[in-house]
């Protein structure tokens, strides 16, 4: 067809699909590209010091102090406002709104705030607000107005805040070496001690051989208290946003900080810290503060266990389906429905993994080796090798699609040179097919991995909780524990976001952790694709691209 | 002996005929083939004789592709493959139940019409045979691939390069590598399926050059679509036609007398 005018030449160009189809692409990208600044925007605002604000509001004639930490700012319609039964004396349809972060949870006044901006007056970021972490109760804002021992106060400090600081430091250091060594008693040399007992008590010794044990046991106990006497000796004084001074145990602050008065240096430094204790610690105050290093761990644990059991199962299952059977009505079938598994909602897995390896395998197992620990169940409960293996189950497909794949790219004429030289079918198979099949295995692993890492709710049913009382690996014999209930980054997003009582402060954790996953799920990838592309290397120009 | 000797009619069995006719090495017997429902090779008898070339020829379709693959079993891959009638090697029946595939392969060599080289380097491709061979012994391996590499011509261009990919070599280069391979387990047969027809004319004339040293150890079998092929490497030639041979004799008494009208209809390219 012939057009005269330009409008039609173009239309009948190449021009407008290649508009059409970049246009589409760039839609994509700047959708991943927007979801991964929102996440990673509000996930580093978890770290930063942001500053703390100091202001007067004025409501019906009064006057009171507010401090705390501006989380954002809004405009919101009068109206609104209005039928909430705020009376407001404005002629303007809109006015803005600041929510604050006001702390001190436990003191009984809101932990966050909606203030009008008409209400804030006299705004000050001051120097000497400080930031107080705490093991409970979320932040603290005040002035430190004092440190006392066992109900005395330290002399000399009066109205110097540096020397005040530098006193609370030290005190603040003493409490925190007590408490690592309260820590390390309470998570490793009770538990380990309390094994051994139950062992010994399982194999039915005389009680004297337990007796010894049990001295031991007594006397950790007995430190431990007198850790936490000596702990609770310290307290610190502070001065509230209403002019209260009230006073605080030591042992429960973490560190603090003036936010107002540090530098962009000490803000990147804070920051730094503030990453390592997250990928490092673990949570506290339910989730919503701390780190997330079990979750990490668990994560990056099952994933692997995951794939390590996923790919001999998927290999030999897409060898039989391509390689040895009658490619007739029945295999078709079964290629089909295996197609077909993947798109079988995750939750029904776990609900099979929860019947069949947990109930059924687990319950054998139990039966069968860990008689004397029942009725407490060792492998029929949740854990980590029954919820790799129910992922795996998941990913499953995945591996046999890419691999089957991968075994129809591979020419007729390099298996006939193979057999032609007298191989066999299976040396055929070993020497030459499934090492050329090898990347495209890979490429079923990492879409499997791509998979597996970000599944939630099938590991909700078969051993994922939100507080694992330890680590799947530790120093204990056999070092890593398929039995052991774990905690995983995806779960902890669902709990800190949804399940918390303080949603709003969980917040910042949420994308943190968010972050976090997608960052584990690209490393474990990026190794997978290393690995490919090595495979890939030495069987180039043979190799199809997937 | 098998008795399936004694069942062939004589007038149907063609032999070649010349003064000093070389030991019979293989035997064909009333041999048909099918795949389903269409028939490729209809009964097919021939005596092949030992260290000669010998070519099939005939035009695209005939059967004679697959009548190479059948002496070596390579054609019963195919699904739905049905074959009827025997081949004797050496008088054994290569199809008798007992016949380990594996082991008939190892002596009866095939080189396929485009180079099929593993993706691996040089020496392990000539290695792989003697790996599935279970032969272990360095001194053993190396000296055995320095020969395959010699007696296929293709030493002095690779000795630098025995640890690099095969998949760099020139298609004329990798052929002769699949050449050196196939020889390397000592076959007894070597079966080439248009060898050189992916090749280009200098790389042609290398591989024919290679068939003339080659035949000094080994039994050959060539199909080829080129009769001027043919003609130069060939010792005997088989003329087959629609699944059915038609003439098989002395190459030079073929090309230039031939007894049957199709064949000469066909050798001087009024149809084909």
């Amino acid at each position: 067809m012939h057009c005269d005018n330009r409008l039609g030449r173009w239309l009948h160009s190449d021009t407008p699909w290649i508009w059409l189809n970049a246009g589409a692409v760039a839609l994509c990208l700047l959708t991943l590209l927007g979801i991964l600044a929102l996440i990673g925007s509000r996930g580093m605002a978890h770290f930063w010091p942001a500053d703390l604000l100091q202001a007067q509001v004025v409501h019906a004639g009064q006057s009171r102090r507010v401090v705390g930490e501006i989380i954002r700012h809004e405009q919101v319609s009068v109206r609104r406002l209005q039928q909430a039964g705020l009376t407001l004396a404005t002629t303007s349809p809109r006015v803005g709104r600041t929510l604050i972060h006001g702390g001190n949870r436990e003191l009984g006044d809101s932990d966050y705030f909606w203030l009008l901006d008409s209400a804030l007056r006299e705004r000050a970021y001051p120097d000497q607000l400080a930031v107080f972490e705490r093991t409970r109760w979320g932040p603290l804002y005040g002035y430190l107005r004092g440190v006392s021992e066992d109900g005395v106060a330290l002399q000399g400090a009066d109205g110097d805040q540096a020397r005040l600081w530098q006193r609370f430091e030290r005190r603040r250091q003493r409490t925190a070496a007590l408490r690592q060594e309260m820590e390390q008693i309470e998570s490793d040399l009770l538990p380990r001690l309390v094994r051994r007992l139950e062992r010994l008590r399982h194999q039915q010794r005389p009680p004297r051989e337990r007796s010894a044990l049990t001295q031991e046991q007594q006397r950790l106990q007995q430190r431990l208290e007198e850790l936490r006497r000596q702990a609770g000796r310290d307290r610190f004084q502070v001065e509230l946003a209403d002019g209260r001074i009230r006073e605080f145990a030591m042992s429960e602050v973490i560190r603090a900080y003036r936010p107002n008065g540090m530098g962009p240096v000490d803000k990147l430094k804070h920051v730094a810290l503030k990453l390592w204790e997250f990928l490092s610690d673990s949570p506290r105050a339910g989730n919503t503060e701390g780190g997330v290093f079990p979750a990490l761990l668990g994560t990056v644990l099952m994933v692997l266990l995951m794939s390590l059991l996923v790919t001999p199962f998927g290999v030999l299952a897409a060898v039989f389906l391509h390689e040895f059977a009658h490619q007739g009505w029945l295999t078709r079938t079964i290629r089909i429905a295996v197609n077909n598994l993947a798109g079988v909602p995750s939750i029904v897995y776990g609900i099979f993994g929860l019947g069949f390896f947990v109930y059924f395998l687990g319950g054998r197992i139990d039966a069968l080796f860990f008689p004397q620990a029942l009725p407490t169940p060792t492998f029929g409960t949740g854990g980590l090798l029954w919820a790799a293996a129910t992922l795996a189950l998941l990913t499953l497909p995945v591996v046999i699609v890419a691999t089957e794949e991968g075994l129809r790219a591979i020419p007729t004429s390099l298996r006939e040179g193979a057999l032609a030289l007298g191989a066999t079918r299976a040396e055929t198979l070993w020497r030459v097919v499934l090492p050329m099949a090898s990347p495209a295995m890979m490429t079923g692993v990492i879409l499997a991995i791509a998979r597996a890492a970000g599944e939630v709710a099938p590991l909700m049913l078969v051993g994922v909780v939100t507080q694992a009382p330890g680590l799947p690996v530790d120093g204990n014999f056999p070092y890593l524990h398929l039995d052991q209930k774990f905690m995983h980054l995806g779960f902890h997003i669902y709990d800190a976001g949804f399940n918390s009582a303080n949603g709003e402060s969980a917040q910042p954790l949420v994308y943190a952790t968010a972050l976090l996953l997608l960052l584990v799920i690209l490393l474990l990838n990026l190794a997978a694709i290393l690995l490919r592309d090595r495979l890939r290397a030495r069987f180039r120009a043979l190799e199809p691209e997937l | 002996m098998t008795p399936l000797d004694k069942q062939i009619p004589v007038a149907q069995t063609i032999t070649a005929t010349g003064p000093d006719l070389p030991a019979t090495r293989l035997k064909v017997c009333d041999l048909s083939l099918s795949y389903g429902d269409s028939r490729v090779l209809s009964n097919i008898t021939l005596e092949l004789p030992g260290n000669r070339v010998t070519a099939f020829i005939g035009p695209s379709g005939c059967g004679k592709s697959t009548l190479l693959r059948c002496f070596n079993r390579m054609s019963e891959l195919a699904p739905d493959c049905n074959i009827s009638g025997t081949i004797l090697l050496d008088n054994d029946d290569i199809y008798a139940r007992s016949v380990n595939v594996a082991e008939l392969r190892r002596r009866v060599g095939m080189v396929f019409q485009k180079p099929n080289p593993f993706p691996a380097s040089v020496y392990e491709n000539v290695n792989f045979g003697l790996k599935i061979q279970g032969i272990r012994k360095k001194r053993v391996v190396d000296e055995t691939i320095e020969w395959a590499l010699r007696a296929a011509a293709l030493w002095d261009e690779v000795k630098d390069r025995l640890h690099e990919s095969a998949l760099g070599l020139s298609g004329g280069q990798q052929q002769r590598l699949v050449i050196a391979r196939t020889i390397a387990v000592r076959p007894e047969v070597l079966l080439l399926d248009e060898p050189a027809s992916a090749l280009d004319p200098i790389s042609t004339l290398k591989i024919e050059e290679l068939i003339h040293e080659l035949k000094r150890e080994f039994t050959i079998l060539i199909v080829t679509h080129n009769m001027q092929q043919a003609a130069r490497v060939s010792d005997y030639t088989a003329f087959l036609h629609q699944g059915r041979l038609i003439e098989f004799g002395e190459t030079e008494k073929l090309f230039t007398r031939p007894s049957r009208r199709q064949t000469e209809d066909y050798i001087t390219g009024r149809y084909g």
